[in-house]
């Protein structure tokens, strides 16, 4: 089993890796908005998969849950809002292709700057170490006068991916955390009060020709429904 | 560790495999009839209506918008719940401050829970 898991974990990244970059390369190129999304899909699900080959399980799970469950759906929503079809085949590349690859190269320098070798050294010990945490429980303890009392203790065990990740958004990083908890209110009355807006008097006459023109053919589709 | 997480990679390479021979068997020996008929829409014998791909509603957008709020505050509680049990006996005595910062956490977002229902966000009409 040794011999045959050795390699694994570099061969899984080689492969997953490739389709990572392969689909993110896909998305922008399709032409078909719905199919973008749907490799960016792929491209969530490959990298949910680089976190668990860099054991970081609760990352994977939460990316398969929230970029894969929820951030997918805004983008598909997206695309059916503005009503988008296959864009037109003759122009692959945008016109400012040029600038684009400019600061797309730019952004790698600086990337590969900030994280070639040595910046970021391996952390001291090993995973073991770094995952091991002290865990209490409480236990009958028989004295010597032959009483039972319960009393806690404490033993040095490895911890699982989410339970150390607890540990520490919990304890060290508090004020972090609770700052998260002002963000999503912040982004939950601010989807409100865009999204809920009450129409003015002015706005509401200067509805768009198209959007009368498609509730015209609405209604008409609806009374060809209700006269069957 | 991560090698607990092969068998689900056998999985999804069976998973992967098998669809491709299903598809695969399909292409090669499947007979082909393309007419007309067969090619058009088909919904419960009505021919279409409408076309089907149209601008939805924006509601739509909202809501999935607020369940991903949601769905990342859920998030948040996982790796507490693993960990809550273990803080209570803690001997530093950060039982309630656990209970108490999650308190915070969820009363915090349950002040936008009751501004999105107030304002009748949830409501479809």
């Amino acid at each position: 089993m040794e011999a045959l898991t050795s390699g694994m974990p570099f061969l899984v990244f080689l492969i997953i890796g490739t389709i990572a970059v392969a689909a993110s390369i896909l998305v922008v190129a399709m032409r078909n908005p719905v199919h973008s999304a749907l490799f960016l899909l792929l491209t969530f699900l490959c990298v949910a998969v680089l976190f668990v080959l860099k054991a970081a399980e609760f990352v994977a799970a939460v990316q398969v849950l929230v970029y894969a469950g929820g951030i997918m759906v805004l983008f598909l929503f997206v695309v059916m809002l503005i009503n988008v079809r296959s864009l037109p085949e003759e122009r692959v590349m945008s016109a400012f292709w040029k600038g684009g690859l400019a600061v797309g190269l730019g952004l790698f320098i600086l990337f590969a700057g900030v994280v070639r070798p040595g910046v970021y050294h391996e952390p001291k010990g090993n995973e073991r170490d770094l995952r091991t945490q002290t865990t209490y429980r409480m236990r009958k303890v028989r004295n010597a006068d032959g009483t039972v009392t319960e009393r806690r203790v404490g033993r040095s065990r490895v911890v699982g991916n989410s339970e150390a990740i607890g540990m520490v958004l919990y304890r060290d990083y508090l004020v972090p955390f609770e700052v998260a908890s002002l963000f999503l209110l912040v982004a939950m009355i601010g989807a409100i009060v865009i999204g809920k807006r009450e129409l003015l008097a002015e706005e509401e006459e200067s509805t768009p020709q198209f959007i009368l023109d498609r509730a015209e053919k609405e209604k008409e589709v609806k009374e060809v429904v209700n006269g069957r | 560790m991560t090698y607990s997480f092969v068998p689900i990679l056998l999985m999804i390479l069976a998973a992967a495999i098998l669809g491709a021979v299903f598809l695969g068997l399909n292409t090669i020996i499947g007979k082909k009839q393309r007419n007309p008929s067969k090619l058009a829409p088909y919904e419960s014998g009505v021919p279409l209506l409408d076309e089907s791909r149209k601008r939805v509603n924006v509601k739509f957008y909202q809501i999935a918008m607020l369940f991903i709020l949601f769905d990342i505050e859920a998030a948040f509680l996982y790796p507490w719940a693993v960990i809550y049990r273990n803080a209570t006996l803690t001997p530093a005595g950060i039982s309630w401050f656990v209970f108490g910062e999650m308190l915070v956490f969820v009363l915090l977002l349950g002040i936008g829970y009751i501004y999105v229902w107030k304002k009748r966000a949830f409501d479809w009409t």
